[in-house]
């Protein structure tokens, strides 16, 4: 053993004094560009590139609020006003059942992963378009720019949580230990905008009808999502069909973690979660074969 | 036993890109591939009815599309190698391919067919300033692009207050980029540039921007880099000067192929040679004109009045150019815009109505125009042309940047001295007396 330590002592020097790279590392190329016969999904390759990933979501959030006169009060206001419209309409006026909890507490809660994901699949899908002199300049794997705009939504997220928590504390509920696995639900829904977003910003490149889509998409999916209402108001045998949703699962088990009561249905999650795990390797798959034109037709 | 001749770095093999016509300058929506798709699968039936047999036109389908489609090869079988230490510049007319290459060794973009191996870590610098972001100021953006152009953190913090002495704009470094001189931000996204250390640097004509002094500064740098850092340096230039004091090797690309490769001084020769040879650019596929279309300019030549002989400070100018109409085209008029590439500034107009020597009232339907000028003197660069065709007061066609020549620098004054683009874009023979 002692031997062995000698000897690469004595090769070290000469492997570093010649430039960090010697004869038989360098003969397996650094780099191939070839036409790309198979889709790998190159983690390693992301993994280098991590802090290219770190300085676009700082870039992302250093902009963010730049010139704006409320700034960082955007991530708390607009959940928050929708809690209030939700809670006069919905709650008030249409008696909207809210399995026992206050109905303000009930809509925020659904309301924040909501946010992240619409937040984050939005900006997400736009990524690559918007980023178009850095796709046509410079190399990178390209999946960097969706990702680094959904963890960049994480921020406003954690903003506005601290309201959800003042809420709860004012609401006095106590919280059960189901709540250690919240963050597996903030997870699931990062996971859900990320798998979305794959098609989308890959689609957009191609077809800009996505921008005029995804206004539209996130509409309509808010309401097929249970934030103003429970999703026991959906008839038991359409429970699958309305589990395809991602969100619908999300949202569920996020409320469920949080505020423990609603009794959660486990199928719903489950399907969801399914679901998130198929749109997002499939989406994988989708961009990582797109991508590689995506600096001829951006 | 570790430099060996065999030491390649870059290992270039039939590098072909096939690029379809139109895609690089429109995006689609659902809408264009829907009645795209329909009308070629119209156009294939129709073909299939006309030649043969029902079902056959499965199997011939490629044929079918590919003359509907418009591809055209952007490279075609290009072959070369970059040994460790070595400087190739790659020379060619616009359109000529470079850049495609450049961008296929980068990776931006994959090749159609062949392949690069590459044996290093390697950066490109097509553009300086890439990713800046103005909102965010020079300090931020410093990290910002490094961090885009490939460099490690530690890398940046190491080499931050080097970075910020050669761009010269300390007083300015908490300023968003924003509120920068548009000199400014060449000038600090050439620093971030400068100081990459990979061990190969592709570099794309980055010189032809900033005032001349920083670009000397900058070419400074980039002789520093490719020689005593002893980096291996693919340089893509139109500035055969940088080339001659860069390059040990050039590669000469030519419509996507490699015309010939070997030393510096030889290949730019035979390069300046094709490029005062005539050559008439096309321009009937330009889909950026305005007017109504009645007229359409089909071709450009740019030449020395002396056939064969390159364009330089002092040469005559002939500009000729095809044009086609459905009819006999009436009261003519026809501008030439000469403009300095890098500014975009106008330097000279030469209209058909302001000239004694014009053209005709009446021009043929098909037809060919000349513009001859007297000695042009103007500094050595590349100058941009914009053609405008006018029928009486209607604008028929036009298409700006329809064209470029580059004046070789010429003895104009018999000094051997002529000042640069950057400090003036004309000439003017005078002289200096003692009253």
């Amino acid at each position: 053993m002692l031997k062995a330590k000698k000897t690469s002592k004595i090769i070290d020097p000469q492997h570093a004094g010649f430039n960090k790279t010697t004869d038989s590392e360098r003969r397996k190329a650094f780099a191939v560009r070839e036409p790309q016969k198979d889709i790998s999904l190159r983690l390693k390759e992301l993994y280098e590139y991590h802090e290219l990933i770190y300085f676009l979501i700082w870039r992302d959030l250093k902009v963010r609020y730049k010139q704006t006169a409320l700034g960082v009060a955007w991530a708390i206001i607009q959940p928050f006003m929708t809690m209030v419209v939700f809670t006069i309409f919905f709650g008030n006026l249409a008696k909207m059942p809210s399995e026992g909890l206050p109905y303000p507490v009930f809509s925020f809660a659904a309301l924040l992963p909501w946010q992240l994901f619409a937040n984050a699949m939005t900006t997400s899908s736009n990524s690559l378009v918007n980023n178009r002199d850095l796709i046509t300049k410079v190399y990178f794997p390209r999946i960097i720019l969706p990702i680094a705009s959904i963890v960049a939504g994480l921020v406003d997220f954690c903003i506005a949580f601290i309201v959800l928590v003042a809420m709860i504390l004012y609401y006095g509920i106590i919280p059960s230990a189901a709540i250690l696995v919240l963050p597996l639900f903030v997870l699931l829904a990062m996971a859900s905008a990320l798998a979305v977003s794959m098609w989308l910003s890959a689609l957009n490149v191609q077809y800009r009808d996505v921008r005029h889509l995804i206004p539209f998409m996130t509409q309509i999916w808010l309401f097929v999502t249970p934030i103003a209402y429970p999703s026991s108001l959906v008839p038991e045998n359409w429970r699958f069909v309305y589990g395809l949703n991602p969100m619908a699962g999300v949202v569920e088990g996020f409320r469920w973690a949080l505020l423990g009561k609603s009794n959660v249905s486990w199928s719903l999650v489950t399907i969801s979660s399914l679901m998130v795990l198929f749109l997002l390797i499939g989406g994988v798959l989708y961009f990582r074969r797109m991508e590689r034109t995506f600096a001829d037709v951006v | 036993m570790w430099f060996r001749m065999s030491d390649i770095y870059i290992k270039v093999r039939g590098i072909s890109k096939e690029y379809r016509i139109g895609e690089r300058n429109e995006y689609k929506t659902i809408r264009d591939s829907i009645t795209g798709f329909t009308s070629r699968n119209y156009k294939r039936l129709i073909s299939s009815f006309d030649r043969k047999p029902v079902g056959a036109s499965s199997t011939d389908s490629p044929a079918d599309i590919k003359p509907l489609n418009n591809y055209f090869w952007s490279l075609q079988d290009v072959s070369f190698d970059v040994s460790k230490g070595e400087v190739v510049g790659i020379i060619g007319r616009n359109g000529a391919g470079k850049s495609t290459l450049l961008k296929i060794i980068t990776g931006i973009t994959e090749p159609t067919e062949g392949r690069i191996d590459i044996y290093g870590r390697i950066a490109s610098l097509l553009e300086v300033g890439t990713g800046f972001h103005l909102e965010l100021t020079g300090r931020e953006n410093i990290y910002l692009n490094g961090a885009i152009l490939g460099m490690k953190r530690q890398e940046i913090d190491r080499k931050f207050d080097e970075i910020v002495d050669f761009s010269e704009i300390h007083q300015f470094i908490d300023t968003p980029v924003k509120y920068y001189s548009s000199g400014m931000r060449i000038r600090l996204g050439f620093s971030v540039a400068a100081h990459l250390e990979p061990e190969i640097l592709l570099i794309d004509e980055v010189l032809a921007v900033g005032d001349a002094a920083f670009q000397k500064k900058c070419l400074g740098k980039l002789n520093n880099v490719a020689t005593s850092e002893g980096r291996t340096v693919l340089f893509v230039s139109h500035d055969m000067t940088a080339i001659l004091s860069l390059c040990h090797r050039t590669v000469f690309l030519e419509n996507g192929r490699k015309i010939s490769e070997g030393p510096t001084d030889q290949i730019v020769q035979q390069y300046m040679q094709s490029m005062s040879t005539s050559f008439e650019l096309p321009l009937e596929e330009r889909a950026d004109r305005q007017g109504d279309s009645s007229v359409m300019i089909t071709s450009l030549k740019i030449e020395d009045s002396e056939p064969g002989a390159p364009i330089r400070s002092g040469s005559q100018l002939k500009i000729k150019f095809n044009y086609k109409s459905d009819n006999p085209i009436r009261f003519p008029r026809i501008i030439i815009n000469i403009r300095d590439f890098a500014s975009r500034i106008n330097i000279l107009r030469l209209d058909s109505e302001m000239c004694v020597d014009g053209i005709p009232e009446n021009l043929p339907p098909v037809g060919c125009v000349t513009c001859l000028t007297e000695e042009l003197l103007l500094t050595p660069g590349r100058c941009v042309v914009d053609l405008e065709f006018r029928r009486g007061m209607v604008k028929a066609d036009k298409i700006e940047n329809a064209g470029h020549f580059d004046i070789e620098p010429d003895d104009v004054y018999g000094s051997g001295k002529l000042p640069s683009r950057g400090q003036s874009v004309s000439l003017i023979k005078y002289k200096w007396q003692l009253e």
